[in-house]
């Protein structure tokens, strides 16, 4: 029996509900904060032993086989993302004890949080695309609440965009599973890709494939729907912004790996080209984007929407190396994202601001963050020997080998903006002095900030992950490259949730 | 606008104030009906839980938030708290005779001549109950203490 895929679902809900529980305590709620992510590591950990394994752990929930019950099923990929989930949310964890302000763990941050993690997870292990719609929402509703912990004007603002386009997408994949299981009558995924392929109406099947695809973008921040993200993000509390930026658009684009590998692969030609043409338009606007703005998080935030576009073009070429390259890149570019962000944190800090013009001098005086920073920088920019680089090489690569020079070109034009974005954060906030009208008391203080080891370890930790995927890439590279193999061959996933060969 | 028409809470409202008094206990026997007859008949956790906490808020109108609390006794976040866990527990004795999550448990017993069926799904469904009436309580009740 395969519990170890409902677990990294059920450990963060009954965390969540524990720490809701003891609302009168912070101090256990802190408490649990670790202990309920630390679990969640543990058992994405094991998930992924016994999917590297298996090929593929399946869990038919409460007892009702496939397609009438409700499956849970871990793939490599869903694997792999659960790992990350689970790993992103200890370092998190970590983060908020030293950021948190006390008023807004009062107000059910840390089970919130939870609820998150909780939403992220069961979206990545769901085999059935209407629960994949719950999960959704329970990702948003938490989300929600997170981003206007606090009820700032700036995060009233941006709540808005965020909120309103998120329903409009949840409406549009709601109308579109509906049009599915009329189609089709069925919502397991793995039923679906084997009903899909004997549907006579390929017309109505592009509608359909369309709608998820828009659907998904605008989760995923995709162009043209993106606006809602650098809205928004820059306004909560940084511990969220950086667990959003790690994980929620992440969701979106895992979703649209899985329905167009394994239920849309009908008419690739068509759905793949418009991907294609997405994603160079994706990583075009976002870097763009970025190079207009002066504000730490915003920069960030522009560019988690030009890397969202390279992780799409993997799936657009729709090529064994292609996806591989996808799936690598999503990976460092959660680790290396989350990190910069909550990098913007420890600055914040240090000099009470996220404008680059009111910040500076931190090499000077903490050289030690200076090169957290740059490794993660240059790590999102592609610089070798760090983890970015393989990612990066890979996905143009497959671009190069099935000649599509447009995005070939787009790409790399694309890396040399996300380097010049990355070089100006050095300059500002790292390498010129301490502007005068700025007090960096903090900054220059040599006494020991107690709190401080809450935010420099998951930073210095993610920060030597970054490293590692760089120099010692093999392992992702074969996970990432199992993984694809197991994306391409549908047959494979079908045969494991249904337990018949298609 | 003038004063007291601000406040939901009037003070000289017999009727509103007996009837609050005598639906209170019949509303609260009626949402346990619904919710144990749920099962294969409509009814339900979430109804349930609906016309329960209908009944404190009817209460709540009439008589005030101070006087509610004290007929709860919980803080609503508790309830809330309790049945989001009973919930999330009912998913785990599957466990223990080694089926998958959330499968249903049944302990079927014969009490005095009557069949009295307990299952996991009931648990559940009585988290389900509480943390409606908790979530709802708990909006109600802080609306109208930030009125106040």
């Amino acid at each position: 029996m395969s519990t170890e895929v409902a677990l990294p679902v059920f450990i963060p809900l009954l965390a969540g509900v524990l720490s809701l529980m003891l609302w009168r305590s912070r101090k256990w709620q802190r408490r649990l904060a670790i202990l309920g992510t630390g679990l969640l590591l543990a058992s994405t950990l094991w998930l992924l032993s016994s999917t590297l394994d298996q090929g593929f752990v399946v869990l038919q929930l409460g007892g009702w086989a496939a397609p009438f019950g409700i499956t849970l099923v871990a793939d490599l990929l869903s694997a792999v993302m659960a790992v990350i989930t689970g790993l992103i949310g200890f370092a998190i964890a970590l983060y908020s004890l030293g950021t948190i302000p006390d008023r807004h763990e009062k107000f059910g941050y840390y089970p919130l949080m939870h609820l998150l993690l909780a939403g992220v997870a069961g979206s990545f292990l769901t085999g059935d695309i209407f629960n994949l719609f719950v999960w959704f929402e329970v990702m948003l509703l938490a989300s929600f609440a997170l981003l206007t912990l606090g009820g700032e004007r700036a995060q009233m603002e941006g709540a808005i965009k965020y909120v309103t386009l998120n329903l409009f997408s949840s409406a549009l994949f709601l109308s579109a599973i509906g049009l599915t299981y009329g189609l089709t009558g069925t919502l397991n995924m793995a039923d679906l890709a084997y009903k899909l392929s004997q549907v006579e109406h390929t017309g109505m099947v592009n509608v359909v494939a369309l709608m998820f695809m828009i659907s998904f973008g605008i989760k995923a921040a995709a162009f043209p729907l993106f606006f809602w993200l650098p809205a928004s993000y820059h306004t909560p509390q940084v511990a969220v912004s950086a667990l959003f930026a790690g994980l929620l658009t992440k969701v979106g684009v895992y979703a649209l790996y899985r329905l167009f590998t394994l239920v849309f692969v009908g008419d690739t030609g068509y759905t793949h080209t418009i991907l294609l043409w997405s994603a160079a338009l994706t990583m075009l606007t976002g870097v763009l984007g970025a190079a207009a703005q002066f504000e730490f998080r915003r920069i960030l935030s522009f560019h988690i929407v030009s890397q969202i576009g390279y992780i799409m073009l993997g799936l657009a070429l729709y090529t064994p190396l292609a996806l591989l390259g996808g799936i690598f890149y999503l990976v460092h570019n959660i680790i290396a994202k989350t990190n910069l962000f909550l990098i913007s944190g420890l600055t914040y800090r240090l000099l009470g601001s996220y404008d680059l013009k009111k910040l500076g001098g931190v090499y000077r005086e903490r050289p030690g963050i200076a090169i957290l920073f740059l490794v993660s920088a240059l790590g999102l920019a592609g610089i070798p020997p760090l983890s970015g680089f393989f990612a990066k090489f890979l996905v143009i690569k497959a671009a190069v080998e099935v000649e599509a020079w447009v995005a070939v070109v787009v790409a790399l034009s694309v890396s040399f903006m996300t380097l010049y974005s990355m070089i100006k954060i050095w300059a500002q906030v790292f390498w010129k002095p301490v502007p005068e009208d700025v007090d960096a008391t903090r900054l220059r203080s040599k006494e020991r900030d107690p709190g401080m080891v809450w935010l420099l370890t998951p930073i210095i930790g993610l920060a030597a992950l970054v490293v590692l995927f760089g120099v010692w890439a093999e392992p992702l590279y074969q996970v990432s490259s199992d993984a694809a193999a197991q994306l391409l061959n549908p047959a494979g996933y079908i045969e494991a949730v249904l337990g018949v060969t298609p | 606008m003038t004063e007291p028409d601000k406040k939901i809470m009037k003070d000289n409202t017999v009727i509103l104030h007996t009837a609050a008094l005598a639906l209170l206990p019949l509303q609260l026997l009626f949402s346990v009906f619904l919710l144990l007859r749920g099962h294969d008949e409509p009814g339900g956790g979430f109804i349930a839980g609906l016309v329960g906490a209908g009944a404190v808020v009817l209460y709540l109108f009439a008589h005030g938030v101070d006087a509610t609390r004290r007929i709860i006794r919980f803080d609503p976040r508790d309830l809330l708290g309790i049945g989001l866990l009973l919930g999330t527990v009912s998913a785990f004795p599957a466990l223990l005779r080694g089926e998958p999550f959330l499968t249903a448990q049944w302990w079927i017993f014969d009490l005095a001549g009557t069949e009295i069926k307990l299952s996991t799904v009931l648990v559940f469904d009585i988290g389900v109950y509480f943390a409606v009436v908790g979530t709802i309580l708990t909006v109600v009740v802080s609306l109208t203490e930030a009125e106040e």
